[in-house]
Order: structure tokens, then sequence, then C-alpha cells
């Protein structure tokens, strides 16, 4: 494998991917293909040691028991923790969003620690958020994210830690510090957005392709994209990415 | 014998309930199984369990698979006695009630259960046996995730202890259900889809799949041995082995065909002669069904949700052209994330593909993601006629399939 491939990582599977988050591989491998690049895609399976080494890694949506193990699996593999936190991009939804952070809690009132690589902690809703989440993502030039979520989490970010997005429709987080969905940081995204959330938003797709290529990449226009977002967005939904690191991390 | 202890409250309300019924078939307001079930249940709560004593009833449920191996199963049956059967695919309490109303002095009972009601009728009509098919994610959206799905699976069965349960012993979930003080029939009857299975059910560590039976890393729990399983055309059972030669396409139908047979044999009737009642089955409730239109022939599949995607697309190996409709109502699920977990990139490369329904767009993205080039138009028959002439193999879910299937009915009476 060349020297200048992207490697991509999908962490845990097998343990966390419940609402089909292995789109997410998918689309970023093609977007980078499409565009010439050559991409790496490796597989993190819970018995294996998780290489340190990747650009983007990528993790899911899962139940709660799947969730303990994985908390206790990015305990026991601290230097990937350090990776995440420090240098490489991540993608992070759902349950894999909260296993990152500092500790959840179950409905039952069991709280379990999380991999602390994230300033937020979540506790158990008493409904489950299920349905279409919009939001204005704070990374400049993404614009509107469409996604779907499904999940008990109510996460609340630490003072000064910006959600990914602002909700404009939808739970997202749900938590005591307002209304956003997911976080932002230098390094990680993470969000409620379940599943393909990069298929419904191909500039945060290219956003995070950017954050390794450290250019702009060439537009693309895929047949049936745009109708994507304009069924749940409505009309001047699309949106170009601009190069740029992650984050303007920080809410004034 | 059967059903003879009727009370006179539930003969009023089984009256009652098969007007309504002729009266909504009369006014086309469909098979009117559901709304005479509904109307005999709210007369009087016990119909359900007066209308099964003394019969033989054989639950069938499980995500994948009901109506087909109920449909079997049923098959299987009739060849000993007369079988009530909700053969529809009404699979609520009432749709059972519905199916022992029409048929009162039949001795045996087929009833396919949706997996969230197994219980209420289990509690009901006291069932000889469960066959247990899968569990798999169906409509997530709603909220029921796949092991509270199972955790109501193994409360019922825990209230039934002396059911005999036929059971898919690939399906992790499955055997998760089972309790252990059950008279278990195990059928390996395949898995394509393990993605549902999270981890292992006694202690959510990671399940070792891939080749051999399963096994848990960490409890080490492991597929229970089966005595009943598939061997190309065949099935496999205690007695030796029954080739199966089937109408109906693909391996899943071979695995529900097993299943029918173990839960037959339980009930006195022999694999050979199950075999061949099984074998002369063709369209199932609509499915599988071959229409004309214009110049196409389609064959019509109903795939409901991602597990049954993975078991339809292989029987598209050969095709030449292929319509995909896929909408996203409430009967469906409102989330089509479940696209991406399909493998559209088994689709054959010289087929011509079109997408369509509610969700076409959706669909169309992902197979430009899989790299396959499609047409996309939102209503069937239009994206039919953008098809090459001859067979076409379609392939919807639930609310896409009952829609094509009107609007074809439609057509062909006019
Ligand atoms: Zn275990």
């Amino acid at each position: 494998m060349s020297e200048s491939a992207i490697r991509i990582a999908a962490l845990l599977p097998d343990v966390l991917g419940t609402y089909s988050d292995r789109g997410n591989v998918t689309v970023l491998s093609q977007r980078a293909r499409w565009r010439g690049l050559q991409v790496e895609e490796t597989v993190v399976l819970a018995g294996s040691t998780p290489p340190v080494d990747c650009d983007l890694y990528l993790l899911g949506g899962g139940e709660d028991a799947a969730q303990q193990y994985a908390a206790e699996w990015f305990r026991d593999h601290r230097q990937l923790g350090a990776t995440l936190a420090e240098r490489a991009t991540t993608l992070a939804i759902c349950a894999g969003l909260q296993v990152l952070g500092e500790w959840m809690q179950d409905s039952s009132g069991t709280r379990t620690a999380g991999a602390g690589i994230l300033p937020l902690t979540t506790t158990a809703g008493t409904k489950r958020a299920v349905g279409e989440v919009v939001s204005e993502c704070g990374m400049p030039g993404v614009g509107l994210l469409t996604g779907f979520e499904n999940h008990m989490g109510r996460t609340t970010l630490a003072a000064g830690v910006a959600p990914l997005g602002r909700t404009l429709s939808g739970v997202g987080n749900g938590g005591a510090d307002g209304g956003g969905d997911g976080v932002l940081t230098s390094t990680v995204v993470g969000t409620y957005m379940h599943g393909p959330v990069l298929a419904r938003n191909p500039a945060l797709a290219d956003a995070l392709l950017q954050t390794v290529t450290g250019e702009p990449l060439p537009p693309l226009d895929l047949p049936d994209q745009e109708a994507v977002r304009r069924i749940r967005l409505g009309d001047g939904a699309a949106a170009r990415p601009r190069r740029g690191r992650l984050g303007a991390a920080r809410r004034s | 014998m059967a059903a003879t202890a009727i009370g006179p409250r539930t003969a009023v309300a089984v009256r009652a309930g098969r007007m309504a019924g002729a009266l909504s078939r009369k006014v086309g307001l469909g098979a009117g199984a559901i709304i005479a079930g509904r109307v005999a249940l709210r007369l009087d709560g016990q119909a359900l369990s007066r209308l099964a004593a003394g019969r033989r009833v054989v639950l069938v449920s499980g995500t994948n698979g009901k109506t087909t191996t109920s449909h079997m199963t049923a098959a299987a049956l009739r060849t000993a006695a007369p079988v009530a059967h909700n053969d529809t695919g009404a699979n609520m309490p009432d749709g059972a009630l519905a199916a022992l109303m029409e048929q009162p002095d039949a001795p045996l009972a087929v009833i396919e259960v949706d997996e969230l009601h197994l219980g209420a009728v289990a509690d009901a009509v006291h069932p000889a046996a469960v066959v247990l098919l899968n569990l798999s994610r169906d409509q997530l959206d709603r909220g029921t995730e796949v092991h509270a799905v199972a955790r109501s699976l193994a409360a019922a069965l825990r209230r039934h202890p002396d059911t005999l349960v036929v059971a898919n012993a690939d399906d992790p979930v499955v055997v998760g259900a089972v309790q252990p003080s059950h008279r278990v029939v195990w059928v390996a009857a395949g898995m394509s889809w393990l993605a549902d299975a999270g981890g292992c059910p006694r202690c959510g560590r990671r399940l070792e799949t891939g080749v051999g039976p399963w096994r848990c890393t960490n409890c080490g729990m492991t597929r229970p041995t089966p005595t009943w399983g598939l061997d190309e055309g065949a099935v496999r059972h205690p007695g030796g082995r029954t080739e199966v030669r089937l109408t109906l396409p693909g391996r899943f139908n071979l695995g529900n065909a097993a299943f029918a047979m173990a839960a037959a044999d339980a009930l006195g009737v022999p694999p050979d002669a199950a075999a061949t009642a099984i074998a002369g089955l063709g369209s199932i409730a609509g499915r599988y069904g071959v229409h004309r239109r214009g110049p196409h022939e389609l064959r019509l599949m109903l795939a409901k949700n991602p597990a049954g995607w993975a078991e339809t697309l292989p029987l598209l190996a050969d095709a030449r052209a292929v319509l995909l409709v896929v909408n996203a109502r409430e009967a469906d699920g409102r989330d089509t994330s479940w696209l991406w977990d399909v493998p559209f990139e088994q689709l054959p490369d010289g087929a011509a593909v079109a997408v369509a329904g509610e969700r076409a767009a959706d669909v169309g993205l992902r197979l430009s993601y899989a790299d396959v080039s499609h047409a996309t138009e939102p209503d069937p028959l239009a994206a039919l006629a953008l098809l090459p002439p001859g067979q076409v193999q379609v392939v919807a879910n639930y609310t896409a399939f009952l829609s094509i299937r009107r609007r074809l009915a439609t057509e062909e009476a006019a």
C-alpha cells in the first residue's frame, strides 16, 4: 500500500454497528477514490489490537451491553485513546459518541466510565428520541446537516465545548446545555445522526477527508444526492465544503 | 375433536365477527380477517382461548419467513387433518382469532404471530409447538430493539414450559430467548444476517461467527447441536435426509421448509409427506407471484427489512432486469439507514437496474456508492417502463409491495 494512502479504520463494527454505520466508511472511501486518492480500509474487531497510525477512525451505535463493552475496550487500549484525542480525525455516532465521553448512566442508574476522550456525560432519558434531525453545522462551509436519530441518551457537554450543530428540529443531545446535536472538538466529530450520516451530508464527509488531505477536494456531483437532501431539507439545502481544520471548537 | 366447547357468549361473538368480516369483504375494505377478529375480540376477550380449546396449535414467529413457513406448516399438517390458518398474514391476535373462526371444526391450527404478540396469543391458545425462525431488526425506529424483543419472547416462553420449541440454532438471539427448561428441536437453518446479533445473548461480549458454529469468546455460550439442517436441496433430520423440490426460490425458503417439516414431524406428520405437500406451494400471499404487463414479465418479491434484502439479493444473480422499490411509511419503518447494510454490490453486473418508491433517491444514492448504475423514477410502473422487455425481478418493501400488487390487480381487472 502506498505511503500516501488515506487510512480509514472502522472501530468495533462487531460490537457497535446497529444502525448501518458501516455506510460511512463506504462513503468516505468512495469519495476519496473518485478524486483519485488511494484508500486503505481497516476493520478493527474487538479481539484485535487497534492500529494507532490511521488517519480517520469511525465508531458507530449500539445497545447498552455493547456500549459498556466498548467503553471497557477503550480503557484497555489507552494509546488508541490518545490518538483519537490528539492526532487523528474521528467520527463518533450515537453510542460511539457516548462511549468516548466521561461516563454514561443507563436507565437503572448504573454509571459506566467512558473512554474520557470527550468532555461530555450521558444519562438515560425517559422517552426515546426517534425521528429526523436537522442541525446547522458549526464547521465552516458545511451548512445544514440531515439525519435520523434513535436513542435514549441525553448528552450534556462540558462548559465551553461546542456541539457539532445547532439543532433546528429533532432532539439531538437533549442535554441540560440546550439545543445542540453532537460534539465538535479539534479532532472529533460526534453526532446522534446515526447510520449513513455522511451519505446524507457529503459536505461533512468531504470536510473529514480534507482534515487528512489538507487541501480542498474537487466537487463531486452524484445522481440522487440532491433529491435525498431536498426531501429532508426542502430547497436551498446544498452546501459546498471548504478547506480547513475540524472545528472552531469553542463556543463564544 | 375440536372446538366443541364454545360457550353461548363466544358463539354470539363469533357470529357477529363473521358478519363484520363478510360486510368488510363486500364493501372492499380488504380480506376482512382483521376486522372480523377485532369485532369478536371486543365482544368476548376470551374468544381466542375458547376457540383454540381442544385444538393442537402451532405458532410461527420470528422476523422473517413467518408467512411462508406458516403456509408450509399448514400444507404439511393438512395431509393429516383439516387446519385453521391465518393465511393472509394478519398476524396480530385478531388475525389469529379470525382464522379460528373461519374453521371452527379444524382440529389443528397454524397461526403466524407477530413477535411482540407471541406472549398474548400463546397465553390464550396454549400451543403444542412454537416455531422461532430468527430475530433481527424490523422497524427499529419504533423503538423496539432486537434484544428487547428477545426478552419479551423469553418471558412468553417461560409461561409455557410444556410447549415444544422449534428454534433456529444459528441465530444467537433466538437461542438466548429459549429457556433451558424447554423441550427444543434445534434447526440449523442458516443465518445470512448476523449484524443484529450484536453480541452474546448471555453476557453481551463478542461472538465468534465466521466459519463453523458461533461461539462466545467470553462465557463460552455456543450454538446448540441441531438435529435438523439443510443439505443441498434436502432437509436433514433425525430419521435421515429428505429431498424437497421447492417451487419457491432460495436457500432461506429451504430453511423455512426445514422448520415447517420439524414442526409437522412433532405433530405426527413424517418428513416425506410434509416435503411433498410443501413442494406444491407456489406463490404465497402474493409473494413470488408472476404478472404480465406489456412487454414485461414481473416476478414480485417482498423484502421487509435488511435481513430480508440480504436473503433476496442472491435470487437476483441471473437477473437481466431488476426493479427495487422502497417506501418509508410507518409500516415500513421511517428510517432508511438499513439500505447501507444491504450488500447491493452483489447486484449482477449485466443487469439493467431501476429504483422506485417514495425513497427512490435514497436507494439510488446507495447504488451509486455501490458502483451500480441505475435509473431513478419514484413511480414504480413508470420505472418499469425504463427497463428492457422480458423478465423483471421486482423487490419491494412492505407498503411498496402492497401498492404494486394493488396497481397490477387494478390494471389486470380493467
Ligand atoms: Zn457470552
